[in-house]
């Protein structure tokens, strides 16, 4: 049985087709997928449809994807636009956008508390940027709008 | 030598970083003095009998701080009177985002009628004295025999898409505390907001 679920996953990860879908993600849920997903340096972007900078900059994370997918690196892309433009907004914006990273919508109501969770430093100012290497143990959040080459020196010296 | 130019260099880059430290709770507040869309300068002062001031940072471009545009003509509604008038800032560099020049702040003031002053502050000198982080951001501040002094720093209530029957209004209950006597029970809250445009460096 298990073997069929793996075949079956293995399958729909392969699949040319695949149309990308946007997914709800708690906090819990976006630490869970940090701490237990196979890759070691997550990078996390918290942006939304509305916000200028954070579209601008969105292509600097595809490009940082693309250009490591041989490593452990997974960069996962967290809208806060509400959850009521999830259709409206979210969905047609990363299709036209034809983003490959995986994107979600963060499914929280609680600002005072989330944006603690995620970090202390997080005014709650977007674009903003959660980077994690948890074999290294370390966590550093950036409140700003980056161009590639900071992001990638970020990258690599989280490495 | 070269250790003066590295100290030098070093206390130009902590100036550098120190931009968004600003007010905390408990400090008083310089008065400035900045242009309002009718071309008059305003300052804290000018408020003779003001008991307070709600100073908000907001702007032309970024859609969470317009969405909370109508509940800012409410609050200066409901507070002016009371002697906590809205006095509203745009912190951001018309040079990065030119959709927050002086004429887009007198437009967008004429369209919504504001009946609050709306400030531009060219050289962000008043912004980086008072440090919000994002537009909206707001500072409840009250007058005291020992100055202005801030009373709240943060979000003007916890839902901005305003669907929310039982939100909770917390610049209503920072003054409404203020103006009974009493301390804000919560003086610092965080917010989704877009970040402050600062004007380049060099520009």
């Amino acid at each position: 049985m298990k073997l069929f679920i793996t075949i079956g996953l293995f399958i729909v990860s392969m699949s040319p087709v695949k149309a990308q879908t946007v997914n709800l993600l708690t906090v819990d849920q976006l630490e869970k997928r940090i701490n237990q997903g196979k890759d070691t340096i997550y990078v996390v972007n918290f942006w939304a449809t509305w916000c200028a900078p954070c579209i601008k900059e969105l292509p600097h994370f595809e490009k940082l994807q693309a250009s490591y997918k041989s490593q452990p690196l997974k960069v996962l892309l967290i809208s806060l636009d509400f959850k009521s433009k999830m259709n409206s907004s979210v969905v047609p914006f990363v299709r036209k956008k034809q983003l490959k990273n995986e994107v979600f919508l963060l499914n929280e109501s609680n600002a005072q508390q989330y944006i603690d969770r995620i970090s202390k430093e997080w005014s709650g100012a977007l674009p903003a940027t959660l980077i994690v290497n948890k074999q290294k143990n370390v966590r550093e959040f950036y409140e700003k709008e980056f161009t590639y080459n900071d992001l990638e020196k970020i990258y690599q010296s989280v490495n | 030598m070269k250790t003066l130019i590295t100290i030098f260099l070093s206390c130009l880059v902590l100036f550098a970083s120190a931009q968004t430290a600003g007010y905390k709770v408990g400090d008083a507040v310089s008065d400035f003095s900045l242009k309002n869309v009718d071309g008059n300068k305003v300052s804290l002062a000018d408020y003779k009998d003001a008991k307070g001031y709600i100073v908000v940072f907001t702007c032309n471009t970024c859609p969470y701080a317009i969405a909370y545009q109508d509940r800012l003509i409410a609050l200066n509604a409901k507070y002016a009177p009371l002697g906590y008038p809205v006095i509203a800032i745009n912190p951001n560099d018309a040079g990065v985002q030119p959709a927050d020049s002086y004429e887009k702040n007198q437009q967008r003031a004429k369209e919504k009628n504001f009946k609050f002053p709306y400030l531009t502050d060219p050289d962000q000198v008043v912004t980086r004295q008072f440090g919000p982080s994002r537009t909206p951001h707001v500072f409840v501040v009250e007058k005291s025999p020992t100055g202005n002094v801030v009373q709240y720093i943060g979000a003007i209530d916890n839902d901005t898409e305003g669907n929310n029957p039982e939100k909770l209004k917390y610049v209503e209950a920072a003054v409404d505390a203020l103006s009974s006597g009493r301390k804000p029970a919560v003086t610092t809250t965080k917010a989704i907001g877009c970040t402050i445009k600062w004007k380049k460096q060099g520009a």
